[in-house]
């Protein structure tokens, strides 16, 4: 097979609890290095907070496995410093074929949206995301990354929890404040706790095979139902970075695992799909089944699941790695305030709620996807080609053609943490709603909103004209910088201007922050450190602003 | 009117963020109906459903166009 990735090799260190012999305690311990275990703990480090990541490995990911990283993703991964890396090498498409049989049925083209810093998705194997994460997480002197320490035993109490962990030179104890376990769906952490993950598991198998093509092969999605070349089932092909391109067959319940990784099984099959005379070499195959389950709570007292640990879903849709990195925007802040001394601790029971939420959004997605994909009775089998056989002529029938919905943030409308609105609002910038982004200009500086909130509260205060601030209110704004969880003023206008009186002027350059978040003269926007909106009004009241912060951080009392 | 041939589906009091949902959302709702039926069964649920909704459009002139795009390439 071929090899157009490198593995690197993450060199073993041993822990100054091996060296000295003493028993450590740590505010944060992550265990999983994976895509959201790294994440959580860079950006924990990158906020002030120390924290220890434990892995049992020593490589990335081995095979492409997540390979679809869509808009939210990516604005997480730009705060955590790695999102251009992963652009940059990433691909994206945006030409999709669906073919029912021998024909296609349509294709759409999802051109990007103008005026957002990153695109709707991105095709990356998962192992350069890790390799970037790695990257990143090891220029943080805070961060511990310590490879090949593989945890053995959990036990929680009231404070923390204790940990043995197992390396080369032995086993070891150290002790943390706060358990985030991130060590995927498998998660070692929840066996030992002896925790539920309940769901359930889709009877199919399929074949995943990155293949390098020789030659040009379009940048596109094809998705075919019931083709010729593999009959009754569906197969997915799409590319990603380096000309590899990942191919997923649908094997049926019955395949065996064994048999069909064999390259002279699976060679045959991709041929029958390309036609005989393009050449390819294969480079990774692995044959999967999935589940689609959660647990009940995703904390456990000091104890703090995200990604693959908490919830699995099937991979139509992108739903994994996607969610997983939600999970970590949505629990680092929380934490931060948390340890900080700044938000009780039931501000993490809000980690649980909201995400739990998102993963049900998420979980019925998907599950929707896979039952049009892979229909489990004859009437659904009948329905499901009854729509692809309308799809061709009927706008209708193409709505309901369901190979995955793309992964995009859950929108929080029911979280206690947000404050109702109290004045009308267009739009779907709601209270919950991950933000929007929008081309910014500060000064003579071109850049984007997301890049502008994101790890502190934020108040956007949208104004004609800035200049026109008077005294009072500008004294009122800056009041709000100097509680004890401080908001930073960032005014939008449309006419821009220099920072004004010490308050930073963002000029909405192209007129979409106004468009995008239905914005008026005195239009207030309190964002939360995860870049979700919090509360909004149509006028700037500093009571208001102060109660909605104290609810979006449980210090109601 | 004329047979409507494009999205169509929403619930009254229900927000989408998605254009998907809607449809999605009756989707599910159709194959759940079906759920744990015979294929016998499941003919039977059908034809009472077309029997349903026909009435309720009631344009035979609409149910005439529908019928003959439904029998089109079979």
């Amino acid at each position: 097979m071929l090899s157009t990735y490198a593995y690197p090799k993450y060199e073993y260190i041993q822990p100054p609890e091996q060296r000295s012999g003493e028993t450590r305690r740590y505010p944060v311990v992550v265990v999983g290095a994976g895509p959201v275990g790294l994440a959580a703990a860079i950006e924990l480090a990158q906020t002030g907070v120390p924290v220890v990541v434990l892995d049992d490995d020593d490589t990335v990911s081995v095979g492409s496995r997540g390979v679809c990283y869509a808009k939210r993703a990516l604005e997480v991964l730009d705060r955590l410093g790695v999102g251009d890396d992963c652009v940059a090498k990433g691909v994206s498409w945006n030409v999709g074929r669906t073919f029912f049989r021998e024909e296609e049925v349509y294709n759409f083209n999802l051109l990007p949206q103008p005026d957002f810093k990153r695109p709707g998705m991105i095709n990356l194997q998962q192992y350069y995301l890790e390799e970037y994460e790695i990257k990143r997480a090891r220029e943080l002197p805070n961060l511990d990354l310590r490879f090949r320490n593989k945890v053995v035993s959990v036990a929680p109490d009231g404070s923390g929890a204790t940990l043995q962990v197992e390396t080369p030179d032995g086993i070891y104890s150290l002790e943390t404040d706060w358990l985030i376990a991130a060590d995927g769906a498998r998660s070692a952490v929840r066996r030992m706790m002896n925790l539920e993950i309940d769901g359930k598991i889709f009877m199919d198998r399929f074949l995943i095979a990155d293949v390098v093509m020789k030659a040009d092969f379009p940048s596109e999605r094809w998705f075919w139902f019931d083709p010729p070349f593999h009959p009754g089932q569906s197969v997915l092909l799409h590319r990603q970075a380096d000309n590899v391109y990942r191919i997923d067959f649908q094997l049926g319940w019955q395949a065996d695992p064994e048999e069909e990784k064999k390259p002279e099984k699976v060679i045959p099959r991709i041929k029958a799909m390309l036609g005989d005379d393009r050449e390819f070499e294969l480079e990774w195959v692995s044959v999967y089944t999935f589940q689609c389950r959660r647990m009940t709570e995703f904390r456990h007292g000091r104890v703090l699941f995200a990604g693959d640990a908490a919830h699995q879903v099937s991979p139509f849709g992108a739903r994994g790695a996607n969610s997983g990195l939600q999970d970590t925007d949505n629990l680092v802040w929380k934490l931060k305030l948390v340890l900080d001394g700044l938000a009780p601790q039931t501000l993490l029971d809000t980690y649980s709620q909201e995400r739990v939420f998102a993963a049900d959004e998420n979980l019925m997605n998907s599950t929707r996807s896979t039952d049009f994909i892979t229909p489990k009775s004859k009437t659904s089998l009948t329905f499901r080609n009854a729509v692809l056989s309308l799809a061709r002529d009927h706008a209708f029938a193409r709505a309901l053609v369901n190979s995955g919905r793309l992964s995009v943030a859950a929108y929080l409308t029911d979280s206690r943490l947000n404050t109702a609105d109290s004045a009308p609002f267009a739009g779907n910038m709601v209270p919950g709603a991950a933000m929007d982004d929008a081309p910014v200009r500060e000064g003579a500086r071109d850049g984007w909103l997301l890049d502008c909130v994101g790890t502190r509260f934020v108040a956007l205060v949208y104004v004609s004209d800035p200049a026109g601030l008077d005294a009072a209110t500008v004294q009122c704004l800056k009041e709000l910088g100097q509680g004890g969880i401080p908001i930073e003023v960032l005014l939008v206008s449309p006419v821009g201007g220099l920072a004004h009186r010490g308050l930073r002027v963002l000029e909405d350059c192209a007129g979409r922050i106004a468009e995008r978040y239905d914005c008026a003269p005195g239009t207030v926007y309190l964002i939360r450190p995860d870049q979700h909106v919090a509360a909004r009004w149509r006028a700037f009241e500093l009571e208001s602003v102060k109660q909605a912060l104290a609810r979006a951080t449980c210090n109601t009392h | 009117m004329t047979l409507n041939l494009n999205p169509n589906f929403s619930e009254p009091g229900k927000r989408y963020f998605q254009t998907f949902s809607p449809g999605d959302d009756f989707y599910e709702a159709l194959i759940e109906t079906h759920r744990d039926l015979t294929d016998e069964q499941s003919n039977l649920v059908n034809a009472k459903l077309v029997l349903l909704l026909s009435n309720h459009i009631g344009d035979i002139a609409v149910l005439r166009e529908a019928l003959q795009l439904a029998r089109h390439g079979v």
